[in-house]
């Protein structure tokens, strides 16, 4: 079974968001889905400065296996994105929930937060699947 | 529940990720199939492809049957133990599967063909071995393990007893011997040196671990996959199938079309093509942006589809994606994939990719 840190909140879609200070988040993708995934390749983030809207696609984390789209859990404005994972992408298989993470979202809602599942729900999740 | 090798619980407690194969429950990877590539190249790695078929034929007229049943021409074998890659085709000049096929001695040859054909090709080996008087004994009781790396062979040398060291270190490639209980084959599908080793089924566990232990890593079929595309080999069902001639999958080479009179099953349908310019051809491709090749995305040029991508991964020796695809004979150096919306150029180029374990290309 994968594991899913408790103070981090989770989407259907299997990303991650921890609260960085109040109105910014960082995103990134769960265990269970690096692992379904297997190797990472590429990974195309978004472009700093960039706005987007909750479910939009903004990142793409392509491995041996699939390309798969990542969606923004939340509205807001892209301030930051993890540019190690340029060179580096196979973080996102070592350490999902640590150097692995993609980008950080200034959010624009932060009342979208309570639509997210906790670190429980999302386990549930995915263990039907 | 599908299948299960005698390594089958080896393959668990190594954590590896289980998928179907064919049937088969087999190791996809033990954490990172692109570690396991490196492995290869580098090292020395192992594969459990126990799950592949062997098929023994026996009768006097063996050899007349085979250079009946096979596009390539077992008079190529002379000496014991010398291995052929060929395709058996049907009728229609498609391929049936292909295989290796060693000779044991003059009345008794050997098959290692694919999984995934196991039925249709006893069924048609059977088929046709009947007027032969050849009887077609698959064999079931042993295991197969390739072992594939610069290091490979020393590493299985040293797990050998003194009389099969002996014969295995005087294998030349795509030689094979049989030796106390042991098939060793100087064989592979990596591109790098090593053996591929038939083992008594009750015997496969202990050989495992003690190759584990003298460092050989355990490596899944997704490095499997990645390690024969940059070494530039088909894979049937991919490249070549029942309505795919081997002359348009890069697979001339392997039909033996002298001697004339040699009548093999197939021979008459591709008659026409042989010396004529084929419409299509097997290529390689090199995707330089960011991205991955992948199979049954679109080849194009000039706005129009030419081809398809018929196998394309990431490969880790080059950092970039490769692929073969199936198109127009007179393409050009450059064309476009259709991938997630985009069409992105990739390089026209001719296999391998990747060569005793240094790229081909930049």
């Amino acid at each position: 079974m994968s594991n899913a840190p408790s103070h981090l909140r989770y989407t259907r879609s299997h990303e991650w968001i921890e609260t960085i200070s109040d109105g910014t988040y960082r995103i990134g993708i769960s265990d269970h889905a690096q692992d379904l995934l297997g190797d990472m390749v590429f990974i195309e983030l978004p472009e700093v400065g960039s706005t987007v809207s909750a479910s939009d696609e903004c990142a793409v984390v392509e491995s041996v296996k699939a390309a798969s789209d990542v969606y923004s859990p939340l509205s807001g404005e892209i301030i930051e994105i993890n540019e190690a994972l340029e060179d580096s992408p196979d973080l996102v298989n070592r350490d999902p929930y640590g150097d692995g993470w993609l980008f950080t979202v200034k959010a624009s809602d932060s009342s979208e937060l309570d639509e997210l599942m906790s670190a429980d729900e999302y386990v549930v999740l995915t263990n039907e699947e | 529940m599908g299948a299960k090798t005698a390594l089958y619980q080896e393959h668990l407690s190594l954590g590896a990720k289980i998928v179907d194969f064919a049937g088969w429950d087999m190791p996809l990877h033990y954490g990172s199939q692109v570690e396991e590539h490196y492995k290869v190249r580098g090292e020395a790695g192992m594969f459990d492809v126990s799950h592949m078929t062997f098929v023994d034929l026996n009768g006097a007229r063996v050899r007349e049957f085979l250079r009946y049943l096979l596009a390539n021409n077992v008079d190529r074998l002379q000496t014991y133990g010398r291995a052929l890659y060929t395709c058996m085709l049907n009728e229609q000049g498609g391929v049936v599967d292909d295989l290796i096929v060693y000779f044991l001695d003059e009345e008794r040859f050997r098959l290692v063909v694919n999984a995934g054909t196991h039925d249709k090709d006893m069924a048609w080996i059977e088929r046709h071995a009947t007027a032969y008087d050849v009887t077609v004994n698959e064999i079931t009781d042993v295991a197969l393990l390739a072992i594939q790396g610069p290091d490979a062979r020393h590493k299985v040398h040293h797990l050998l007893s003194d009389v099969q060291r002996e014969k295995a270190q005087a294998l030349v490639p795509f030689n094979a011997v049989e030796t106390e209980g042991f098939f060793i084959s100087r064989t592979g599908y990596t591109g790098e040196d090593g053996y591929e080793v038939m083992i008594p089924r009750d015997q496969v566990v202990d050989f495992w671990r003690r190759l584990h232990k003298a460092g050989v890593h355990p490596v899944g079929l997704g490095a499997r996959d990645t390690l024969r595309l940059e070494a530039g080999m088909d894979l049937y069902s991919a490249e070549m199938d029942e309505e795919t001639s081997p002359l348009e999958a890069g697979l001339k080479w392997t039909v033996a079309w002298e001697p004339l009179d040699r009548d093999f099953i197939g021979r008459k349908a591709l008659e026409p093509q042989y010396n004529a310019t084929p419409a299509r051809k097997l290529v390689g491709l090199i995707l330089d942006d960011r991205g991955v090749l992948r199979s049954h995305q679109r080849v194009i040029l000039d706005g129009e589809v030419i081809g398809k991508v018929t196998s394309g991964s990431f490969s880790p020796t080059l950092g970039k994606a490769i692929a073969f695809a199936r198109v127009p004979f007179d393409v050009g150096e450059r064309v476009l994939v259709e991938m997630r919306g985009k069409q992105l150029p990739a390089r026209v180029v001719k296999p391998p990719f990747v060569r005793h374990g240094k790229a081909c290309f930049e």
